[in-house]
């Protein structure tokens, strides 16, 4: 396979077009007259988690609240490990971000008085079927954004611990990419498929995150040596069953409770209902005899059910083929749920690159934003807007005085060498879909996946770890004929990076601090005596140093230091 | 969960396979869109809503309770029309306004 190699210069260079990475080049774009490439694997109309839309913002300050109650909340549903400091600058940006997306064309739902009808203390109900056409559009009027789509970003380009850009290919048009610039922005998002899913057959990709964000954000971190943190708090999501889609929509915008087979609402026999105590109740009565468990809803009003389905329509639309193929409803049934597979998603839980105040990363230049930042639990939407600014805001104050080195022609031809090589492969014995499975399955049995309803112990821990170097070898011998190929190989290859982060992780965090997310059967208490503390990590000589950090304060100026 | 594109009404613009966010359509030969990696399928629907012909269905994979029906939208100005069609073609039509929020 022949590769065009195209050289690239810009000030910004912002890596994933999502909702994080999008507001961020608008910001700059506005503010500025900063060159901005945005380099996104798919296309920004709609790319990354909420290609099929979104149908409520989960972060917002509504009434009665204010940002020290949002950390306050944030804090007690994470079982008190955040960096406070991320999630109050979030929360002091929150419903200005807002507002600004309203401005851009996002309808939300106002009362008579125009004021946004809220749908929790901390979520506002919308209709955000086109909020990445409305992004995409924005961005398209503004001269000094260029977006190259299709283009997948592989690895940074690093001198002296700085970044200066990225190395890349277009999946279309065989062109590997070399990108200088002299700030980066991560915006990858998270990693999905790292477990064997809900699905594994044919539907392996009906799930809960976007299966294409594949954690090339974090892989490229941690193959440059940038600090991760809280790999251990992963996600699981409580969906509706088999098509996995959101069960908000319906126990917040209804006020459904859940209930096991025998009717009886179950989840306070379990602990105050957080988030991950919602789930690990659902896992338990099932565990126990009592599943399957559902959303009460049967016995709503047809009216109800029609706004419901409308709901559907703009977020997960699978659902309502799901209802509907059936002449069913929820009016009518109660609606199954189950957790999901596992997730790395620093829009949910805490894990993801270890930031600074202004989403500076540990690497010279570099910035993280949106759900591959770590620290800072639900963000979700509106607090990937929120990092994307205040990241925009320091690239705004400092970009012009950045001068970067730029890598020798050896460094880089070795970049380019890192990606093409996979053409000049031998046919290799495993085909991807069998790599895929293989890591897949490791973390499913080993690693704490639905078939061990999220519980694993060390021993556990250190087969994975083995059996994940094992398959990351064989993964670097898989061959491409295109570049379509090559792009699967690095989706496989980004992961298993990832799982490895994330099983030293697991194994470094001995307690139980947040049931089904990081539950480890040798230590099953919450010990806080020892606790109370980040676990980080960096990836360097082929192996992965695990660094223990101390709690930040929510009025703490964080820099990096050592 | 997946996607499949009636060839006779494929106009050959290539929007469906642009807007994939997992880079899953190619155009074939004919300049036909097809869909190249159907188990690879989110199920975002993003191909239907860009699709100007209303070429592209969605159906669920058999292995999460399809049977069948399809789902096919006319994107508008101004509304989606979302179509549910089933195999002895029952048809339930929801209209959403794109100037109107989710109730919930």
């Amino acid at each position: 396979m022949k590769a065009e190699i195209r050289t690239v210069e810009t000030d910004t260079l912002i890596i994933g077009g999502g909702t994080a990475g999008c507001f961020c080049a608008l910001t700059i774009a506005e503010n500025s007259n900063l060159q901005v490439v945005i380099a996104e694997k798919a296309n920004i109309k709609r790319s990354g988690c909420l290609a099929a839309g979104v149908n409520a913002l989960n972060a917002y300050i509504g009434k009665g609240e204010s940002p020290e109650s949002f950390v306050e909340y944030v804090k007690r549903d994470s079982e008190g490990i955040i960096r406070e400091d991320l999630v109050y600058s979030i929360a002091k940006h929150l419903n200005s971000v807002i507002k600004r997306l309203e401005d851009l064309g996002l309808v939300i739902l106002k009362d008579e008085k125009g004021e946004y009808v809220q749908r929790g203390k901390r979520s506002i109900k919308i209709n955000g079927e086109n909020i990445k056409p409305i992004l995409a559009g924005a961005i398209s009027v503004q001269e000094n954004i260029r977006v190259l789509n299709n283009v997948n970003i592989v690895d940074y380009l690093v001198k002296d611990g700085c970044v200066a850009g990225a190395v890349g290919f277009s999946v279309r048009d065989n062109v590997v990419y070399v990108i200088y610039a002299r700030k980066t922005v991560c915006a990858t998002g998270g990693a999905a498929g790292l477990y064997k899913p809900n699905n594994p057959g044919f539907s392996r990709h009906k799930m809960w995150y976007s299966p294409f964000n594949t954690g090339a954000g974090y892989a490229m971190g941690i193959r440059a040596g940038a600090e991760m943190t809280s790999f251990e708090m992963r996600f699981v999501a409580l969906r509706c069953k088999d098509t996995i889609a959101p069960t908000g929509t319906i126990a917040q915008g209804i006020e459904a409770v859940q209930v096991n087979v025998r009717g009886e609402e179950y989840v306070e026999r379990y602990g105050s209902p957080s988030t991950h105590i919602r789930l690990y109740a659902t896992v338990m009565e099932n565990l126990n005899g009592n599943g399957p468990c559902f959303l009460k809803t049967k016995g709503i009003s047809d009216e109800r059910q029609g706004e419901l389905f409308k709901a559907y329509l703009n977020m997960a639309p699978s659902q309502i083929l799901k209802w509907l193929e059936r002449n069913t409803g929820p009016a009518h049934e109660n609606v199954e749920i189950e957790g999901t597979e596992p997730y790395i998603v620093g829009g949910h839980s805490a894990s993801g690159y270890w930031v600074d105040r202004d989403r500076k990363t540990t690497l010279g230049n570099l910035y993280a934003i949106g759900d591959v930042a770590g620290g800072c639990p639900k963000k979700y939407v509106t607090g990937c807007l929120a990092e994307g600014r205040i990241a925009a805001e320091s690239i705004l104050n400092s970009a012009e005085d950045t001068q970067t080195t730029k890598p020798d022609k050896k460094e880089i031809s070795e970049k380019v060498k890192y990606i093409t090589r996979f053409f000049d492969n031998n046919m290799s014995l495993y085909s991807m879909e069998e790599v895929e499975q293989a890591m897949q399955k490791v973390m499913d049995e080993y690693a704490g996946g639905i078939s061990s309803a999220y519980v694993y112990n060390q021993t556990k821990l250190e087969t994975a770890d083995k059996r994940i170097k094992e398959i990351l070898a064989i993964a670097e011998n898989l061959r491409a004929n295109n570049f379509r190929e090559l792009l699967t190989i690095f989706e496989i290859i980004d992961r298993l990076y990832v799982c490895k982060v994330l099983i030293r992780h697991l194994r470094a965090r001995q307690e139980t601090r947040w049931r089904c997310y990081q539950e480890n059967a040798d230590y099953p208490e919450r010990d806080d005596e020892n606790w109370m503390r980040y676990v980080n990590s960096v990836f360097s000589d082929g192996d992965v140093k695990i660094i223990f950090r101390e709690l930040v304060g929510r009025d703490t100026i964080y820099e990096h230091k050592n | 969960m997946s996607i499949k594109i009636d060839p006779d009404k494929c106009i050959s613009c290539g929007r469906c396979s642009n807007v994939c966010p997992g880079n899953l359509i190619e155009l074939n030969g004919a300049g036909k869109a097809v869909m190249k990696y159907p188990a690879e399928c989110w199920g975002c629907t993003a191909c239907l809503k860009e699709c100007p012909s209303g070429a592209v269905r969605y159906y669920l994979g058999a292995d999460i309770g399809g049977k069948g029906s399809y789902l096919c939208t006319d994107n508008n100005q101004d509304w989606i029309d979302w179509y549910i069609v089933s195999p002895d073609k029952t048809r339930h039509h929801i209209r959403i306004s794109k100037k109107e929020s989710n109730k919930y």
